[in-house]
Protein backbone atom coordinates (compact mmCIF):
# COMPACT_ATOMS: atom_id res chain seq x y z
CA UNK A 1 0.00 0.00 0.00
CA UNK A 2 1.69 3.26 -1.09
CA UNK A 3 1.81 5.73 1.81
CA UNK A 4 3.09 9.28 1.46
CA UNK A 5 3.01 12.75 2.96
CA UNK A 6 3.41 16.06 1.14
CA UNK A 7 6.08 18.53 2.32
CA UNK A 8 3.36 21.00 3.34
CA UNK A 9 1.81 18.54 5.80
CA UNK A 10 3.67 20.01 8.73
CA UNK A 11 1.38 18.67 11.44
CA UNK A 12 1.25 15.12 10.08
CA UNK A 13 4.97 15.14 9.27
CA UNK A 14 5.80 15.98 12.87
CA UNK A 15 3.42 13.36 14.21
CA UNK A 16 4.92 10.64 12.00
CA UNK A 17 8.49 11.80 12.66
CA UNK A 18 7.92 10.88 16.31
CA UNK A 19 6.22 7.62 15.31
CA UNK A 20 9.24 6.71 13.14
CA UNK A 21 11.33 6.93 16.33
CA UNK A 22 8.70 4.72 18.02
CA UNK A 23 7.64 7.61 20.24
CA UNK A 24 4.04 8.74 20.60
CA UNK A 25 3.61 12.52 20.70
CA UNK A 26 0.45 14.61 20.45
CA UNK A 27 -0.16 18.32 20.11
CA UNK A 28 -0.88 20.12 23.39
CA UNK A 29 -2.60 23.48 23.01
CA UNK A 30 -0.29 26.33 24.07
CA UNK A 31 -3.27 28.18 25.48
CA UNK A 32 -5.55 25.62 27.21
CA UNK A 33 -3.12 22.67 27.42
CA UNK A 34 -5.64 20.13 26.11
CA UNK A 35 -4.24 17.39 23.90
CA UNK A 36 -5.80 16.52 20.57
CA UNK A 37 -5.74 13.73 17.99
CA UNK A 38 -5.37 13.32 15.06
CA UNK A 39 -3.04 16.26 14.30
CA UNK A 40 -4.91 19.47 13.49
CA UNK A 41 -4.10 23.10 12.73
CA UNK A 42 -5.86 24.65 15.75
CA UNK A 43 -7.39 23.75 19.09
CA UNK A 44 -11.03 22.64 18.80
CA UNK A 45 -11.73 23.78 22.35
CA UNK A 46 -10.16 27.26 22.45
CA UNK A 47 -9.29 28.02 18.77
CA UNK A 48 -5.62 28.74 19.50
CA UNK A 49 -3.31 27.93 16.59
CA UNK A 50 -0.28 27.50 18.85
CA UNK A 51 0.65 24.03 20.07
CA UNK A 52 3.65 22.06 21.25
CA UNK A 53 4.35 18.36 20.85
CA UNK A 54 4.40 16.38 24.09
CA UNK A 55 5.09 12.68 24.78
CA UNK A 56 1.99 10.67 25.65
CA UNK A 57 1.86 7.16 27.09
CA UNK A 58 0.17 4.76 24.68
CA UNK A 59 -2.13 2.95 27.11
CA UNK A 60 -5.87 2.70 27.22
CA UNK A 61 -9.01 0.63 26.72
CA UNK A 62 -11.00 -0.27 23.61
CA UNK A 63 -13.92 2.14 23.17
CA UNK A 64 -15.32 0.50 20.06
CA UNK A 65 -14.14 -1.50 17.10
CA UNK A 66 -14.93 -3.18 13.84
CA UNK A 67 -13.78 -6.59 12.72
CA UNK A 68 -13.29 -6.65 8.96
CA UNK A 69 -14.09 -9.97 7.27
CA UNK A 70 -14.37 -8.64 3.71
CA UNK A 71 -11.33 -6.47 3.06
CA UNK A 72 -11.50 -4.06 0.14
CA UNK A 73 -7.91 -2.77 0.08
CA UNK A 74 -5.49 -5.15 -1.67
CA UNK A 75 -2.95 -4.87 1.16
CA UNK A 76 -5.46 -6.25 3.68
CA UNK A 77 -7.06 -9.02 1.64
CA UNK A 78 -4.74 -11.72 2.96
CA UNK A 79 -5.20 -10.74 6.60
CA UNK A 80 -8.90 -11.13 7.41
CA UNK A 81 -10.44 -10.97 9.88
CA UNK A 82 -8.54 -7.94 11.10
CA UNK A 83 -9.59 -5.52 13.80
CA UNK A 84 -9.75 -1.74 13.72
CA UNK A 85 -9.78 -0.45 17.29
CA UNK A 86 -10.78 2.94 18.64
CA UNK A 87 -8.91 3.20 21.91
CA UNK A 88 -9.66 5.64 24.73
CA UNK A 89 -6.29 6.80 26.02
CA UNK A 90 -6.01 6.89 29.81
CA UNK A 91 -4.55 10.37 29.43
CA UNK A 92 -7.29 13.03 29.27
CA UNK A 93 -10.11 10.45 29.53
CA UNK A 94 -13.45 12.17 30.09
CA UNK A 95 -12.05 15.63 29.41
CA UNK A 96 -12.99 18.32 28.62
CA UNK A 97 -16.48 16.79 28.84
CA UNK A 98 -17.76 13.49 30.15
CA UNK A 99 -18.06 11.67 26.81
CA UNK A 100 -14.80 12.88 25.27
CA UNK A 101 -11.48 11.11 25.08
CA UNK A 102 -8.41 10.90 22.90
CA UNK A 103 -9.61 8.03 20.69
CA UNK A 104 -6.61 6.63 18.88
CA UNK A 105 -7.20 4.33 15.93
CA UNK A 106 -5.07 1.27 15.29
CA UNK A 107 -5.25 -2.36 14.32
CA UNK A 108 -5.03 -5.16 16.84
CA UNK A 109 -1.44 -6.30 16.40
CA UNK A 110 1.07 -8.76 17.77
CA UNK A 111 3.99 -7.42 19.87
CA UNK A 112 6.17 -7.42 16.74
CA UNK A 113 3.66 -5.21 14.95
CA UNK A 114 1.97 -7.76 12.65
CA UNK A 115 -1.83 -7.91 12.26
CA UNK A 116 -3.27 -10.22 14.93
CA UNK A 117 -4.43 -13.72 14.00
CA UNK A 118 -8.10 -14.81 14.48
CA UNK A 119 -7.50 -16.52 17.83
CA UNK A 120 -6.16 -13.25 19.26
CA UNK A 121 -8.96 -11.22 17.65
CA UNK A 122 -11.51 -13.31 19.54
CA UNK A 123 -10.05 -12.22 22.89
CA UNK A 124 -10.59 -8.52 22.29
CA UNK A 125 -13.71 -6.38 22.67
CA UNK A 126 -14.94 -3.14 24.18
CA UNK A 127 -13.12 -2.66 27.48
CA UNK A 128 -9.99 -4.69 26.63
CA UNK A 129 -6.84 -3.02 28.00
CA UNK A 130 -4.28 -2.37 25.26
CA UNK A 131 -0.93 -0.70 24.81
CA UNK A 132 0.75 0.85 21.80
CA UNK A 133 3.47 -0.59 19.59
CA UNK A 134 4.80 0.72 16.30
CA UNK A 135 4.91 -0.95 12.90
CA UNK A 136 7.54 0.26 10.42
CA UNK A 137 5.72 0.50 7.10
CA UNK A 138 8.10 2.55 4.93
CA UNK A 139 11.45 4.30 5.33
CA UNK A 140 10.84 7.04 7.91
CA UNK A 141 7.22 6.03 8.42
CA UNK A 142 5.75 3.95 11.25
CA UNK A 143 2.15 3.46 12.33
CA UNK A 144 0.98 3.25 15.95
CA UNK A 145 -0.77 -0.08 16.53
CA UNK A 146 -2.37 -1.75 19.56
CA UNK A 147 -1.54 -4.97 21.38
CA UNK A 148 -3.30 -6.65 24.29
CA UNK A 149 -1.76 -5.29 27.50
CA UNK A 150 -0.88 -8.63 29.11
CA UNK A 151 0.39 -6.88 32.27
CA UNK A 152 -2.86 -5.02 32.89
CA UNK A 153 -5.94 -6.26 34.71
CA UNK A 154 -8.38 -7.21 31.96
CA UNK A 155 -12.19 -7.17 32.16
CA UNK A 156 -13.67 -10.65 32.71
CA UNK A 157 -15.71 -10.47 29.51
CA UNK A 158 -14.84 -7.67 27.11
CA UNK A 159 -17.97 -6.86 25.05
CA UNK A 160 -17.94 -8.47 21.64
CA UNK A 161 -20.46 -8.57 18.84
CA UNK A 162 -22.76 -11.45 19.84
CA UNK A 163 -22.56 -13.43 16.57
CA UNK A 164 -19.20 -15.18 16.04
CA UNK B 1 -38.76 20.00 23.29
CA UNK B 2 -36.09 21.86 25.32
CA UNK B 3 -33.39 23.45 23.21
CA UNK B 4 -29.75 23.02 24.19
CA UNK B 5 -27.83 26.23 24.66
CA UNK B 6 -25.34 25.43 21.90
CA UNK B 7 -27.94 25.23 19.13
CA UNK B 8 -28.80 28.32 17.09
CA UNK B 9 -32.44 28.24 16.09
CA UNK B 10 -32.62 31.88 15.11
CA UNK B 11 -33.38 31.13 11.45
CA UNK B 12 -36.67 32.58 10.20
CA UNK B 13 -39.70 30.33 10.21
CA UNK B 14 -41.72 32.34 7.66
CA UNK B 15 -40.66 30.22 4.68
CA UNK B 16 -42.90 27.39 5.93
CA UNK B 17 -45.07 26.20 3.03
CA UNK B 18 -43.81 28.99 0.76
CA UNK B 19 -41.85 26.58 -1.46
CA UNK B 20 -42.71 23.21 -2.91
CA UNK B 21 -41.34 20.27 -4.80
CA UNK B 22 -43.32 20.49 -8.03
CA UNK B 23 -41.69 17.78 -10.10
CA UNK B 24 -39.80 14.54 -9.51
CA UNK B 25 -38.09 12.21 -11.93
CA UNK B 26 -35.59 9.41 -12.20
CA UNK B 27 -33.98 6.99 -14.60
CA UNK B 28 -34.15 3.24 -14.26
CA UNK B 29 -32.13 1.75 -11.39
CA UNK B 30 -29.63 -0.59 -13.02
CA UNK B 31 -26.16 -2.09 -12.82
CA UNK B 32 -24.49 -1.23 -16.08
CA UNK B 33 -26.39 1.79 -17.39
CA UNK B 34 -24.39 1.80 -20.61
CA UNK B 35 -24.45 5.58 -20.68
CA UNK B 36 -22.67 8.60 -19.24
CA UNK B 37 -23.72 10.44 -16.10
CA UNK B 38 -24.51 13.31 -18.50
CA UNK B 39 -27.05 11.17 -20.34
CA UNK B 40 -28.43 9.86 -17.04
CA UNK B 41 -28.75 13.37 -15.59
CA UNK B 42 -30.47 14.67 -18.71
CA UNK B 43 -32.92 11.76 -18.55
CA UNK B 44 -33.83 12.35 -14.89
CA UNK B 45 -34.18 16.13 -15.18
CA UNK B 46 -36.35 15.83 -18.29
CA UNK B 47 -38.55 13.29 -16.49
CA UNK B 48 -38.92 15.73 -13.58
CA UNK B 49 -39.87 18.52 -16.00
CA UNK B 50 -42.46 16.28 -17.68
CA UNK B 51 -43.78 15.31 -14.26
CA UNK B 52 -44.18 18.96 -13.27
CA UNK B 53 -45.49 20.11 -16.64
CA UNK B 54 -42.59 22.53 -17.08
CA UNK B 55 -40.79 23.41 -20.32
CA UNK B 56 -37.12 24.26 -20.69
CA UNK B 57 -37.93 27.97 -20.63
CA UNK B 58 -39.61 27.53 -17.21
CA UNK B 59 -36.45 26.26 -15.46
CA UNK B 60 -33.67 28.77 -14.78
CA UNK B 61 -31.73 27.32 -11.85
CA UNK B 62 -29.83 24.08 -11.34
CA UNK B 63 -27.99 22.41 -8.49
CA UNK B 64 -26.17 19.12 -8.31
CA UNK B 65 -23.99 17.22 -5.88
CA UNK B 66 -21.21 14.81 -6.61
CA UNK B 67 -17.78 13.59 -5.56
CA UNK B 68 -15.88 13.94 -8.80
CA UNK B 69 -18.09 11.20 -10.23
CA UNK B 70 -20.67 13.09 -12.26
CA UNK B 71 -21.47 15.77 -14.83
CA UNK B 72 -21.76 19.48 -14.01
CA UNK B 73 -25.12 21.21 -14.17
CA UNK B 74 -24.42 23.47 -17.20
CA UNK B 75 -23.94 20.41 -19.44
CA UNK B 76 -27.29 18.93 -18.39
CA UNK B 77 -28.98 22.31 -18.77
CA UNK B 78 -27.38 22.91 -22.16
CA UNK B 79 -28.45 19.52 -23.47
CA UNK B 80 -32.05 20.25 -22.47
CA UNK B 81 -32.09 23.82 -23.83
CA UNK B 82 -32.32 25.36 -20.36
CA UNK B 83 -30.78 28.85 -20.00
CA UNK B 84 -29.54 29.19 -16.44
CA UNK B 85 -29.72 32.25 -14.21
CA UNK B 86 -28.12 30.26 -11.40
CA UNK B 87 -26.27 27.00 -10.97
CA UNK B 88 -23.90 25.38 -8.53
CA UNK B 89 -22.30 21.94 -8.36
CA UNK B 90 -21.59 20.98 -4.78
CA UNK B 91 -19.13 18.44 -3.42
CA UNK B 92 -20.82 15.77 -1.36
CA UNK B 93 -22.88 12.62 -1.23
CA UNK B 94 -25.43 11.60 1.35
CA UNK B 95 -27.33 14.38 3.14
CA UNK B 96 -26.89 16.73 0.17
CA UNK B 97 -30.45 16.50 -1.15
CA UNK B 98 -32.21 18.21 1.75
CA UNK B 99 -29.41 20.77 2.12
CA UNK B 100 -29.61 21.72 -1.57
CA UNK B 101 -33.39 22.04 -1.38
CA UNK B 102 -32.79 24.63 1.34
CA UNK B 103 -30.25 26.39 -0.87
CA UNK B 104 -32.73 26.36 -3.77
CA UNK B 105 -35.33 28.05 -1.57
CA UNK B 106 -32.73 30.62 -0.56
CA UNK B 107 -31.66 31.56 -4.07
CA UNK B 108 -35.26 31.86 -5.26
CA UNK B 109 -36.02 33.97 -2.18
CA UNK B 110 -33.00 36.13 -3.06
CA UNK B 111 -34.41 36.76 -6.51
CA UNK B 112 -31.54 35.01 -8.25
CA UNK B 113 -33.81 32.65 -10.21
CA UNK B 114 -37.34 31.26 -10.13
CA UNK B 115 -37.26 27.49 -10.57
CA UNK B 116 -34.45 25.16 -9.56
CA UNK B 117 -33.85 21.61 -10.77
CA UNK B 118 -31.64 19.53 -8.46
CA UNK B 119 -30.11 16.31 -9.76
CA UNK B 120 -27.76 13.52 -8.73
CA UNK B 121 -26.38 11.45 -11.63
CA UNK B 122 -24.07 8.54 -10.89
CA UNK B 123 -22.79 5.25 -12.19
CA UNK B 124 -22.39 4.02 -8.62
CA UNK B 125 -21.87 0.45 -9.77
CA UNK B 126 -20.24 0.57 -13.18
CA UNK B 127 -17.92 3.59 -12.74
CA UNK B 128 -17.16 4.94 -9.25
CA UNK B 129 -18.29 2.17 -6.93
CA UNK B 130 -20.04 3.64 -3.93
CA UNK B 131 -18.94 0.79 -1.66
CA UNK B 132 -15.34 1.83 -2.26
CA UNK B 133 -14.22 -1.40 -3.92
CA UNK B 134 -12.38 -1.76 -7.21
CA UNK B 135 -10.08 1.06 -8.30
CA UNK B 136 -11.13 3.22 -5.35
CA UNK B 137 -9.77 0.69 -2.85
CA UNK B 138 -6.23 0.79 -4.28
CA UNK B 139 -5.58 4.55 -4.36
CA UNK B 140 -2.40 5.74 -2.58
CA UNK B 141 -2.92 6.69 1.07
CA UNK B 142 -1.83 10.27 1.74
CA UNK B 143 -2.32 13.15 4.13
CA UNK B 144 -4.99 12.79 6.84
CA UNK B 145 -6.03 9.43 5.39
CA UNK B 146 -2.91 7.99 7.02
CA UNK B 147 -4.92 8.02 10.26
CA UNK B 148 -7.67 5.85 8.78
CA UNK B 149 -7.04 4.13 5.46
CA UNK B 150 -3.58 2.95 6.48
CA UNK B 151 -5.38 0.74 9.01
CA UNK B 152 -7.76 -0.83 6.50
CA UNK B 153 -10.42 1.56 7.72
CA UNK B 154 -11.68 3.06 4.49
CA UNK B 155 -15.14 2.16 3.17
CA UNK B 156 -18.27 3.74 4.58
CA UNK B 157 -19.19 0.48 6.27
CA UNK B 158 -15.78 0.16 7.89
CA UNK B 159 -15.75 3.80 9.00
CA UNK B 160 -19.26 3.79 10.50
CA UNK B 161 -19.07 0.42 12.22
CA UNK B 162 -17.52 1.63 15.51
CA UNK B 163 -20.60 3.86 15.92
CA UNK B 164 -22.92 0.93 15.22
CA UNK B 165 -21.01 -1.36 17.61
CA UNK B 166 -21.00 1.19 20.39
CA UNK B 167 -24.78 1.63 20.07
CA UNK B 168 -25.18 -2.11 20.64
CA UNK B 169 -22.87 -1.88 23.65
CA UNK B 170 -24.47 1.24 25.14
CA UNK B 171 -28.10 0.21 24.69
CA UNK B 172 -28.21 -3.57 24.22
CA UNK B 173 -29.36 -3.26 20.62
CA UNK B 174 -29.67 -6.72 19.02
CA UNK B 175 -28.60 -7.78 15.51
CA UNK B 176 -32.08 -9.14 14.79
CA UNK B 177 -33.70 -5.80 15.68
CA UNK B 178 -31.54 -3.90 13.23
CA UNK B 179 -31.94 -6.57 10.53
CA UNK B 180 -35.68 -5.85 10.66
CA UNK B 181 -34.93 -2.63 8.75
CA UNK B 182 -33.81 -4.64 5.70
CA UNK B 183 -36.80 -6.96 5.99
CA UNK B 184 -39.21 -3.99 6.11
CA UNK B 185 -37.57 -2.16 3.21
CA UNK B 186 -37.48 -5.33 1.11
CA UNK B 187 -41.22 -5.78 1.69
CA UNK B 188 -41.74 -2.22 0.49
CA UNK B 189 -39.53 -2.76 -2.54
CA UNK B 190 -41.52 -5.83 -3.54
CA UNK B 191 -44.34 -3.36 -4.27
CA UNK B 192 -42.10 -1.03 -6.25
CA UNK B 193 -41.77 -2.17 -9.87
CA UNK B 194 -38.70 0.06 -10.42
CA UNK B 195 -36.70 -1.21 -7.41
CA UNK B 196 -33.43 -2.99 -8.20
CA UNK B 197 -34.05 -5.68 -5.53
CA UNK B 198 -37.75 -6.61 -5.37
CA UNK B 199 -37.38 -9.92 -3.51
CA UNK B 200 -38.58 -9.99 0.07
CA UNK B 201 -36.04 -11.07 2.66
CA UNK B 202 -36.45 -12.01 6.32
CA UNK B 203 -34.51 -11.10 9.44
CA UNK B 204 -33.05 -14.61 9.31
CA UNK B 205 -31.85 -14.04 5.73
CA UNK B 206 -30.02 -10.87 6.85
CA UNK B 207 -28.34 -12.58 9.80
CA UNK B 208 -27.36 -15.57 7.66
CA UNK B 209 -25.73 -13.43 4.98
CA UNK B 210 -21.95 -13.21 5.14
CA UNK B 211 -20.24 -10.76 7.47
CA UNK B 212 -18.67 -7.76 5.70
CA UNK B 213 -17.32 -6.00 8.77
CA UNK B 214 -18.93 -6.49 12.15
CA UNK B 215 -21.70 -5.65 12.86
CA UNK B 216 -22.62 -5.46 9.16
CA UNK B 217 -23.78 -8.47 7.16
CA UNK B 218 -24.03 -8.22 3.39
CA UNK B 219 -27.77 -7.55 3.63
CA UNK B 220 -27.26 -4.79 6.22
CA UNK B 221 -25.57 -2.84 3.39
CA UNK B 222 -27.22 -0.93 0.57
CA UNK B 223 -27.14 -1.80 -3.11
CA UNK B 224 -24.78 -0.09 -5.59
CA UNK B 225 -26.56 1.04 -8.75
CA UNK B 226 -26.31 3.32 -11.80
CA UNK B 227 -29.02 5.96 -11.94
CA UNK B 228 -29.97 9.63 -11.84
CA UNK B 229 -32.67 11.35 -9.85
CA UNK B 230 -34.08 14.89 -9.94
CA UNK B 231 -36.48 17.18 -8.09
CA UNK B 232 -37.73 20.65 -9.07
CA UNK B 233 -38.29 23.44 -6.53
CA UNK B 234 -40.56 26.45 -7.11
CA UNK B 235 -42.69 28.83 -5.11
CA UNK B 236 -45.86 27.19 -3.83
CA UNK B 237 -48.14 29.77 -5.45
CA UNK B 238 -46.62 28.79 -8.79
CA UNK B 239 -46.91 25.12 -7.95
CA UNK B 240 -50.69 25.32 -7.80
CA UNK B 241 -50.82 25.93 -11.58
CA UNK B 242 -48.81 22.78 -12.28
CA UNK B 243 -49.82 19.16 -12.74
CA UNK B 244 -49.69 17.67 -9.26
CA UNK B 245 -50.69 18.38 -5.69
CA UNK B 246 -47.57 20.19 -4.44
CA UNK B 247 -45.38 18.80 -1.70
CA UNK B 248 -44.97 21.88 0.49
CA UNK B 249 -41.65 22.29 2.27
CA UNK B 250 -42.17 22.96 5.98
CA UNK B 251 -38.55 23.17 7.03
CA UNK B 252 -35.06 21.97 6.21
CA UNK B 253 -31.86 21.36 8.13
CA UNK B 254 -28.74 21.09 6.00
CA UNK B 255 -25.52 19.21 6.75
CA UNK B 256 -25.81 19.77 10.45
CA UNK B 257 -22.64 18.57 12.21
CA UNK B 258 -21.63 17.20 15.56
CA UNK B 259 -18.62 18.89 17.12
CA UNK B 260 -15.39 17.53 15.57
CA UNK B 261 -16.72 15.44 12.72
CA UNK B 262 -13.47 13.58 12.01
CA UNK B 263 -14.02 9.85 12.32
CA UNK B 264 -12.02 9.53 15.53
CA UNK B 265 -14.96 10.63 17.60
CA UNK B 266 -13.43 12.78 20.32
CA UNK B 267 -16.83 14.36 20.83
CA UNK B 268 -19.01 11.60 22.18
CA UNK B 269 -21.12 9.78 22.83
CA UNK B 270 -20.20 8.13 19.55
CA UNK B 271 -23.52 6.26 19.51
CA UNK B 272 -25.28 9.62 19.07
CA UNK B 273 -25.42 11.05 15.54
CA UNK B 274 -25.92 14.48 13.98
CA UNK B 275 -29.71 14.15 14.10
CA UNK B 276 -29.47 15.01 17.78
CA UNK B 277 -28.45 18.52 16.66
CA UNK B 278 -30.45 18.74 13.41
CA UNK B 279 -33.71 17.99 15.22
CA UNK B 280 -33.39 21.23 17.15
CA UNK B 281 -33.62 23.11 13.84
CA UNK B 282 -35.96 20.77 11.97
CA UNK B 283 -38.91 20.50 14.34
CA UNK B 284 -39.15 24.13 15.53
CA UNK B 285 -38.76 25.44 11.98
CA UNK B 286 -41.30 22.96 10.62
CA UNK B 287 -43.79 23.63 13.39
CA UNK B 288 -44.43 19.90 13.76
CA UNK B 289 -42.91 17.10 15.79
CA UNK B 290 -42.19 13.41 15.25
CA UNK B 291 -45.72 12.45 16.33
CA UNK B 292 -47.18 14.46 13.42
CA UNK B 293 -45.22 12.55 10.78
CA UNK B 294 -46.95 9.85 8.71
CA UNK B 295 -44.01 8.56 6.63
CA UNK B 296 -40.27 8.78 7.23
CA UNK B 297 -37.37 8.54 4.81
CA UNK B 298 -34.49 7.73 7.12
CA UNK B 299 -31.37 7.17 5.03
CA UNK B 300 -30.48 3.51 4.75
CA UNK B 301 -26.91 3.30 3.54
CA UNK B 302 -26.95 0.61 6.21
CA UNK B 303 -29.73 -0.81 8.36
CA UNK B 304 -28.09 0.91 11.33
CA UNK B 305 -28.20 4.41 9.81
CA UNK B 306 -31.98 4.23 9.55
CA UNK B 307 -32.25 3.22 13.20
CA UNK B 308 -29.76 5.74 14.58
CA UNK B 309 -31.43 8.67 12.87
CA UNK B 310 -34.99 7.74 13.77
CA UNK B 311 -33.81 7.57 17.37
CA UNK B 312 -31.86 10.83 17.43
CA UNK B 313 -34.61 12.80 15.66
CA UNK B 314 -36.89 11.76 18.50
CA UNK B 315 -39.19 9.16 16.92
CA UNK B 316 -38.44 7.06 19.99
CA UNK B 317 -36.45 7.49 23.18
CA UNK B 318 -32.67 7.39 22.96
CA UNK B 319 -31.56 3.79 23.05
CA UNK B 320 -34.92 2.38 21.94
CA UNK B 321 -34.19 2.49 18.21
CA UNK B 322 -33.79 -1.28 18.07
CA UNK B 323 -37.31 -1.79 19.35
CA UNK B 324 -38.72 1.00 17.16
CA UNK B 325 -37.44 -0.49 13.90
CA UNK B 326 -38.44 -4.06 14.78
CA UNK B 327 -41.95 -3.72 16.27
CA UNK B 328 -43.78 -3.11 12.98
CA UNK B 329 -43.89 0.68 13.24
CA UNK B 330 -41.72 1.25 10.14
CA UNK B 331 -43.51 -1.33 7.94
CA UNK B 332 -46.22 -0.50 5.43
CA UNK B 333 -49.40 -0.85 7.43
CA UNK B 334 -47.56 0.22 10.57
CA UNK B 335 -47.85 3.51 12.43
CA UNK B 336 -45.07 5.29 10.48
CA UNK B 337 -43.58 3.42 7.51
CA UNK B 338 -39.98 4.18 6.56
CA UNK B 339 -38.59 4.24 3.02
CA UNK B 340 -41.69 2.91 1.32
CA UNK B 341 -39.82 2.65 -2.01
CA UNK B 342 -37.33 0.20 -0.52
CA UNK B 343 -34.72 2.94 -0.16
CA UNK B 344 -31.03 2.48 -0.69
CA UNK B 345 -31.13 -1.05 0.64
CA UNK B 346 -33.42 -2.22 -2.18
CA UNK B 347 -34.60 0.40 -4.69
CA UNK B 348 -31.23 1.87 -5.66
CA UNK B 349 -28.44 4.07 -4.37
CA UNK B 350 -28.79 7.78 -5.14
CA UNK B 351 -27.24 9.50 -2.10
CA UNK B 352 -30.66 10.26 -0.68
CA UNK B 353 -32.70 11.77 -3.48
CA UNK B 354 -34.91 8.76 -4.22
CA UNK B 355 -36.21 8.90 -0.64
CA UNK B 356 -37.31 12.51 -1.19
CA UNK B 357 -38.95 11.56 -4.49
CA UNK B 358 -40.82 8.74 -2.80
CA UNK B 359 -42.19 11.03 -0.09
CA UNK B 360 -43.34 13.56 -2.70
CA UNK B 361 -45.32 10.78 -4.38
CA UNK B 362 -46.70 9.64 -1.01
CA UNK B 363 -47.92 13.18 -0.33
CA UNK B 364 -49.59 13.28 -3.78
CA UNK B 365 -51.33 10.00 -2.87
CA UNK B 366 -50.00 8.70 -6.17
CA UNK B 367 -47.14 6.32 -5.46
CA UNK B 368 -46.12 4.35 -8.58
CA UNK B 369 -46.98 0.84 -7.46
CA UNK B 370 -48.89 -1.81 -9.43
CA UNK B 371 -52.38 -0.62 -8.47
CA UNK B 372 -54.72 0.00 -11.44
CA UNK B 373 -55.05 3.51 -12.83
CA UNK B 374 -58.39 5.29 -12.82
CA UNK B 375 -59.90 7.53 -15.56
CA UNK B 376 -57.90 10.55 -14.28
CA UNK B 377 -54.63 8.65 -14.78
CA UNK B 378 -54.05 8.33 -11.03
CA UNK B 379 -53.77 4.98 -9.36
CA UNK B 380 -56.70 3.61 -7.42
CA UNK B 381 -54.87 2.37 -4.39
CA UNK B 382 -55.99 -0.80 -2.65
CA UNK B 383 -53.94 -0.33 0.55
CA UNK B 384 -53.31 -4.07 0.43
CA UNK B 385 -49.60 -4.34 1.14
CA UNK B 386 -49.18 -7.97 0.07
CA UNK B 387 -46.20 -8.81 -2.12
CA UNK B 388 -46.58 -7.12 -5.50
CA UNK B 389 -49.42 -4.98 -4.17
CA UNK B 390 -49.97 -1.42 -2.99
CA UNK B 391 -47.44 0.78 -1.22
CA UNK B 392 -49.43 4.00 -0.85
CA UNK B 393 -49.81 5.07 2.80
CA UNK B 394 -53.44 5.98 3.41
CA UNK B 395 -54.06 9.65 4.14
CA UNK B 396 -50.37 10.63 4.09
CA UNK B 397 -50.20 14.30 5.09
CA UNK B 398 -46.73 14.89 6.60
CA UNK B 399 -43.39 13.30 5.76
CA UNK B 400 -39.85 13.61 7.13
CA UNK B 401 -36.62 12.89 5.26
CA UNK B 402 -33.53 12.23 7.34
CA UNK B 403 -30.39 12.40 5.22
CA UNK B 404 -27.09 10.88 6.34
CA UNK B 405 -23.55 11.72 5.28
CA UNK B 406 -21.79 10.04 8.18
CA UNK B 407 -22.38 9.74 11.93
CA UNK B 408 -21.31 13.35 12.46
CA UNK B 409 -23.22 14.99 9.59
CA UNK B 410 -26.85 14.89 8.52
CA UNK B 411 -29.64 16.85 6.84
CA UNK B 412 -33.40 16.70 7.14
CA UNK B 413 -36.63 18.01 5.67
CA UNK B 414 -40.30 18.01 6.57
CA UNK B 415 -42.92 18.24 3.80
CA UNK B 416 -46.71 18.30 3.91
CA UNK B 417 -49.42 17.71 1.35
CA UNK B 418 -50.45 20.98 -0.33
Amino acid sequence: MPLSLDDLEVENLTYFKHCAAHDFHLQACANCSLLRYPPTTACPWCTSREAKWVPVEGKGAVHSYTEVHHAIQPAFKGHTPYMVLLVDLDRQLGKPTEHEALRIVGNLATPDGKLAKPEMVKRVGIGTRVRMVFTDVAPGLALPQWIIDEAAKQPDNPWRYPQE
Amino acid sequence: MPLPADTDVSSPKHLRDKYAIVGVGETTYTRGSGMTTRALGTWAVSNAMLDAGLKAADVDGMLSYQSGDSTFAPFIAGDLGIRLNFYMDVFGGGSSTEALIGIAMGVIEAGMCKTVAIFRAMNGFSQVRIGGTGARSAVPVTSDMLHSRAYGWQSAGQMFSPTFMRHMYDYGTKPAQVAAVRAAHSNHASNNPKAYYQKRVTVEDVLASRVICKPLHLLDCCVETDNATAVIIARADRARDLKHTPALIRGVAGRVCKPRIDMHYQAGPISTVAGRYAREILWPNSGVGPEDVDVTGSYDAFTFTTMLQLEDYGFCKKGEGGRYVSDGTINLGGRRPNNTSGGHLCEGYTHGMNMVIENVRQLRHDVDDSCPKGPDGKREHTYDYKEGGCRQVKGCEVTANLGWAMPGTGSAMVMRRG
